[in-house]
């Protein structure tokens, strides 16, 4: 196995004066697709948040392909939860992907014809090329989750990071998203999405991270997502969303 | 040009430069931070009075925009100490002011300074104090001070347009590219501080807020892109200050009070009949809102 191009170490956060995250330890491979997963205030946005240099850490160290953030930045790419922003924003859906861009076109410059192109192939990856010049408050949820998929392609990223993607989206955009995810994998890229449905964590994901405020447990899906483990993570809440809905799945195959 | 011709030139170039600026104000949902500044600036005029004991626009600016910036910063760090944000805004900019109100009232007298002035302007005396330019002539003082902080403000938003975009838009994915976030909130701060400042001889501490936030949430109602929207927004508040102006010379009354007016009007004009968002489009066409 190659060497960790990411490694987490002692991180701590807090948001006001209640520590959210502790101890968090943890080294990420490149060319994995990893799910982040825990219960509601497990602290997985902040996790990603704090990696990102978003939200201040209180202690610890993260570095990528063994730097600190600021120099491994442009290698980044970060999607933000959908309802992070406000779509009642005069702007349409190639644009919001050409904003993907804006760090590598520097400043004082215009986005040129060149950077409108990549932004419409990214679009049209995501199956959106038809809405390129739709204003982004008439998109549906889904389609407004492409655009933020397509604007994280358009980055040509190493690393991504995305909060939520697949939360309150339809079949058919879920669908395209995990397409499009395990291609980015296929070609090298590695991914950490936080997810939030544990019947498809074992379909999705080739690792999972389980988070409740510190890393439970974390490493090789088929290893790691077990009744034990993911009943440490939900404490006494996970009996039904466990044991009796995986028994239903089991059933129904 | 006679008296009315410079009165309503610099009544349009304060309803260009706020209108301008009113549109970030409006899309960064900071647009009662245009109230608080608008206030505060006040102290910042009065403490660069008291510093050079002259009513210069240059001395004004630079005490304007530290009061502003400063305004913005007490109010986020009194937010960072668990104060909700509108509570820490009515906090900071009601004693900021209430300290320029005291200034004026025992130090600067009997001068050019008055409370009556600071909250409602006085457009009619701005072409008693003309001074003169080189290549343009004689010229109100504001109104070159205008002139100035229009052409800078229009500076910095072409310069930086995209990245007032995706800051106001998407904040957390402008700082993961790199974007200064924190810097870009400060610095446009500082630019609706001058904007306050220059129109405060106009129009006064109370009516800015108007001309800043009215005529950008009219040009919101019209428009789904962004280049339009400061376009339509600048005109909205040039519309606004020229007719306010007649009104009031219509029926004798305060012209900053009638330009205020004149943009409500504007707004509940666009709230009626916009194509996009206005009531009678939605009463007509209510399915095709998906």
């Amino acid at each position: 196995m190659a060497t960790p191009i990411l490694q987490v170490e002692n991180l701590s956060a807090s948001y006001r004066k209640n520590t959210v995250l502790h101890d968090i330890n943890f080294e990420v491979n490149g060319g994995s697709l990893t799910g982040i997963v825990g219960p509601n205030g497990a602290g997985k946005s902040t996790l990603l948040k704090t990696i990102l240099n978003l939200h201040p850490s209180l202690t610890g160290s993260v570095k990528f392909f063994g730097l600190p953030f600021i120099k491994a930045k442009k290698r980044i790419g970060y999607v933000p939860q959908r309802g992070s922003v406000d779509w009642d924003f005069p702007t349409d859906a190639l644009d919001v992907v050409t904003m993907g861009l804006y760090g590598q076109i520097g400043w004082l410059r215009r986005p040129s014809r060149l950077h409108k192109e990549r932004a419409y192939e990214a679009l049209d990856k995501m199956g959106m090329a038809d809405y390129a010049n739709r204003q982004i408050s008439q998109l549906s949820g889904g389609q407004q989750q492409r655009v933020f998929l397509a604007r994280a392609l358009v980055q040509d990223a190493d690393f991504y990071f995305m909060d939520e993607p697949l939360a309150g989206v339809d079949a058919a955009t879920e669908r395209a998203i995990m397409t499009i995810l395990k291609e980015l994998k296929a070609i090298g890229k590695t991914v950490m999405v936080v997810h939030h449905d544990l019947q498809t964590v074992e379909d999705y994901f080739d690792h999972v991270l389980l988070l409740n405020r510190t890393v439970i447990k974390h490493g090789k899906t088929e290893q790691i997502f077990t009744r034990e483990n993911i009943a440490n993570t939900y404490g006494g809440n996970m009996r039904w969303m466990g044991e009796e809905q995986r028994h239903a799945v089991h059933s129904i195959e | 040009m006679t008296y009315t011709a410079w009165i309503i030139l610099t009544a349009a170039l304060v309803g260009l430069s706020c209108g301008v600026i009113g549109v970030f104000l409006i899309l960064r949902k900071t647009a009662m931070m245009a109230d608080a500044i608008s206030h505060t600036v006040l102290l910042g005029i009065v403490i660069a009075y008291i510093v050079t004991r002259e009513v210069s626009g240059t001395a004004m600016l630079i005490g304007g925009i530290l009061a502003g910036v400063f305004t913005a910063f007490l109010v986020q760090w009194l937010h960072s100490l668990r104060v909700q944000h509108d509570a820490a805004m009515g906090i900071v900019f009601t004693t900021l002011f209430a300290i320029g109100v005291i200034l004026i009232a025992t130090s600067v007298g009997n001068a050019h300074l008055d409370v009556q002035h600071a909250l409602m302007g006085e457009i009619t005396f701005i072409p008693f104090h003309m001074i003169t330019l080189p290549f343009i002539g004689a010229i109100p003082e504001a109104t070159a001070l205008l002139l100035l902080v229009l052409a800078v403000i229009l500076f910095f938003i072409i310069a930086f347009y995209k990245e007032w975009k995706i800051t106001s838009f998407d904040p957390a994915l402008a700082a993961s590219l790199g974007i200064p976030v924190i810097l870009m909130h400060y610095l446009f701060m500082g630019l609706v501080s001058v904007t306050t400042v220059a129109s405060f001889d106009a129009v006064g501490a109370i009516m800015v807020v108007a001309m800043l936030i009215t005529p950008a949430a009219s040009a919101y109602l019209w428009t789904d892109k962004l280049s339009f929207m400061l376009v339509l927004s600048g005109s909205f508040g040039v519309v606004s200050a020229v007719t306010g102006y007649y009104i009031a010379a219509w029926i004798d009354t305060s012209i900053s009070g009638s330009m205020a007016f004149a943009t409500g009007l504007v707004f509940m004009i666009s709230f009626i009949f916009s194509p996009k968002h206005g009531l009678i489009a939605k009463r007509v066409r209510p399915a095709e809102t998906m």
